[in-house]
């Protein structure tokens, strides 16, 4: 055969791949999207789940998702961003660095279903919280633990040395080179990693069915002692325990609703770390 | 104030690839030997026997140099020869790669007395608001032209917005600069040229209050206009300022030096007065460097 062809079924094959991926992600989309967003209504998005009768919407489970996944984030980031300001920073080679990149990575490739066994052992059990907002949010973020220390870590070591040598002839102490040159210029990206890590969170349901549980309090709360079933979870229960008449239809809604907002997310925190991005870089 | 006041020196035609000045090259009045009698040759600093190396192999050897005050020092000599090694030294700068070792002295005036940098002790902090740095390529922080100035003082404590303002405007008038960008400051500083840019780094570097200002090719990214600029702020600021400055480009060096030191292989090959480097070194590699036979 010659180069020439070769090259050609090299093309069409790579293509092909490219190809069959969009396939499989414009099925999944298409047909979740068409089955689930004529069943999102007003009434759907702003009226409770019944375990009883058919009708249910989704309002507590937003207002769950949003809780848990936010304060997950909020316990996440600082202690991820952290091991990667070390990581980056801090740490010389040597068996310290290397254990802490050896948890980190193991961390990485655990099960979510261990990781939500562990929290309802930890959380929920020993430390006694039963099924609540907070245990399922400690557990979310010992999930995303790992995904953000990596891209903090290579967010801050992708900003040029330039910038820390500039301020450290300036004068500045490293902790200030950190916080005043190297995190701003690494803004960007550690947003890209952030959504990342949000976007699982939004969609992680092994976690939280035993630690946030699968029931909502009966009125709104903020309380991070109540349970708080997530869409992502709720999703999973209409459709494995729920022998509502209408739970095919609620699981649809609940799907849609869930890839919109994911959706949402990762375009909005997007626009924003490119809008900061571009300030910054002086175009805008 | 117009270039020639402020041009230390005129390089004299003597060899064919010397002679041509750069397009901005002005035309200048004074000759190195006078401006040289002008001036304090009293030392800003003293090196002794510095040596830099790398793991195993040596950097710099055994240095001694000394830098005369409120004057400009050029460093020349072929890539690799050390210079820019031995620049970052004297603000210890070095330390931050991994696996470099230094010895020997750099006696730095500090209160009105010698001290060695890198004696036990010493507070890297404190060198560095007294021996100030601009790098090769322009590196502006992602912020704003006024935070990009004020950001030595503010980190040294300064929060006061009006003296903080003051220090900005001053810095920004030193680097020649400030016309350009006193109606935004607010701006960042990456919408500025690169040769603003630079100049924002001088202010920046200016506005700590050094005594001494290493420059390490502070021209090699720019255009010929943007390294004029530079070039005339030199002269400029060499009545306040000891200034160091790394180039490769002897043209440079004859313009803007009333010192130039040749480094070679790691060696110092000799410092001298400017014009008399250009035009009568006592070492015939020197002379082959400034007569362009190698480079």
């Amino acid at each position: 055969m010659s180069a020439k062809r070769i090259d050609q079924i090299a093309r069409w094959t790579v293509t092909a791949a490219a190809g069959l991926i969009l396939l499989v992600l414009g099925y999944i989309l298409g047909s979740v999207l068409i089955n689930g967003l004529p069943v999102l209504s007003w009434h759907f998005l702003t009226s409770r789940s019944s375990n009883l009768e058919p009708g249910g919407g989704i309002s507590m489970q937003i207002f769950n998702t949003i809780y848990i996944v936010t304060l997950s984030m909020l316990i996440a980031v600082p202690i991820g961003l952290g091991a990667g300001v070390y990581l980056a920073e801090y740490a010389r080679p040597g068996r310290l660095t290397s254990l802490i990149r050896l948890a980190t990575e193991s961390l990485a490739s655990v099960p979510s279903i261990v990781f939500g066994l562990f929290g309802m052992i930890v959380f929920a059990n020993a430390a006694g919280l039963g099924f609540s907002r907070l245990g399922g949010a400690a557990t979310l973020a010992i999930l995303n633990l790992p995904l953000i220390v990596r891209v903090s870590e290579e967010a801050i070591r992708a900003v040029p040395a330039d910038l820390r040598h500039a301020s450290l002839a300036l004068g500045a102490t490293k902790e200030q080179t950190i916080f005043s040159a190297v995190l701003p210029a690494a803004v960007g990206r550690l947003a890209t990693g952030v959504t990342l890590a949000a976007g699982r969170a939004l969609g992680e349901s092994a976690v939280l069915i035993a630690t946030a549980g699968m029931s909502s309090p009966r009125y709104l709360t903020f309380d991070p002692l109540a349970s708080g079933e997530t869409l992502a979870v709720h999703l999973w229960a209409v459709n494995a325990e729920n022998s509502l008449s209408d739970a095919a239809r609620i699981a649809n809604g609940t799907a849609a609703f869930l890839i919109l907002a994911m959706l949402a997310v990762s375009l909005g925190i997007g626009w924003f770390a490119r809008r900061l991005d571009r300030r910054l870089a002086g175009q805008g | 104030m117009t270039a020639e006041a402020m041009s230390p020196l005129k390089i004299v035609p003597m060899v064919p690839k010397v002679v041509s000045p750069a397009p901005e090259a002005p035309e200048m009045a004074t000759l190195a030997g006078q401006a040289e009698t002008d001036r304090e040759v009293e030392p800003a600093v003293r090196v002794r026997g510095l040596t830099v190396a790398y793991g195993s192999t040596p950097g710099i050897k055994s240095i001694d140099l000394d830098l005369p005050e409120r004057s400009v020092t050029a460093l020349i000599g072929p890539s690799g020869c050390g210079k820019s090694t031995f620049l970052r030294a004297l603000n210890r700068m070095n330390e931050l790669f991994q696996g470099v070792a230094t010895a020997g002295e750099v006696l730095v005036r500090w209160d009105g007395q010698f001290q060695n940098i890198y004696a036990p002790g010493v507070d890297l902090v404190e060198l560095r608001k007294r021996v100030g740095m601009v790098f090769q390529r322009p590196n502006p922080f992602p912020k704003s032209i006024f935070e990009n100035v004020v950001y030595g003082p503010r980190h040294h404590g300064v929060s006061n917005r009006a003296l903080l303002a003051e220090a900005a405007e001053e810095a920004l008038h030193q680097a020649a600069l400030w016309d350009e960008v006193k109606d935004k400051l607010n701006a960042p500083a990456a919408a500025l040229s690169g040769g603003q840019q630079q100049r924002l780094c001088i202010a920046r570097a200016l506005a700590v209050r050094p005594d001494v200002i290493l420059m390490d090719e502070p021209t090699a990214s720019l255009d010929p206009i943007s390294t004029g600029k530079i070039e005339d702020l030199l002269g400029k600021l060499s009545k306040d300022y000891t200034i160091v400055i790394v180039t490769h480009n002897l043209q440079q060096a004859a313009r803007v030096s009333h010192k130039t030191a040749f480094f070679l292989n790691g060696e110092l090959i000799e410092a001298a007065p400017t014009l008399q480097m250009m035009t009568n070194p006592r070492d015939r590699r020197t002379e082959n460097y400034v007569t362009g036979r190698f480079g």
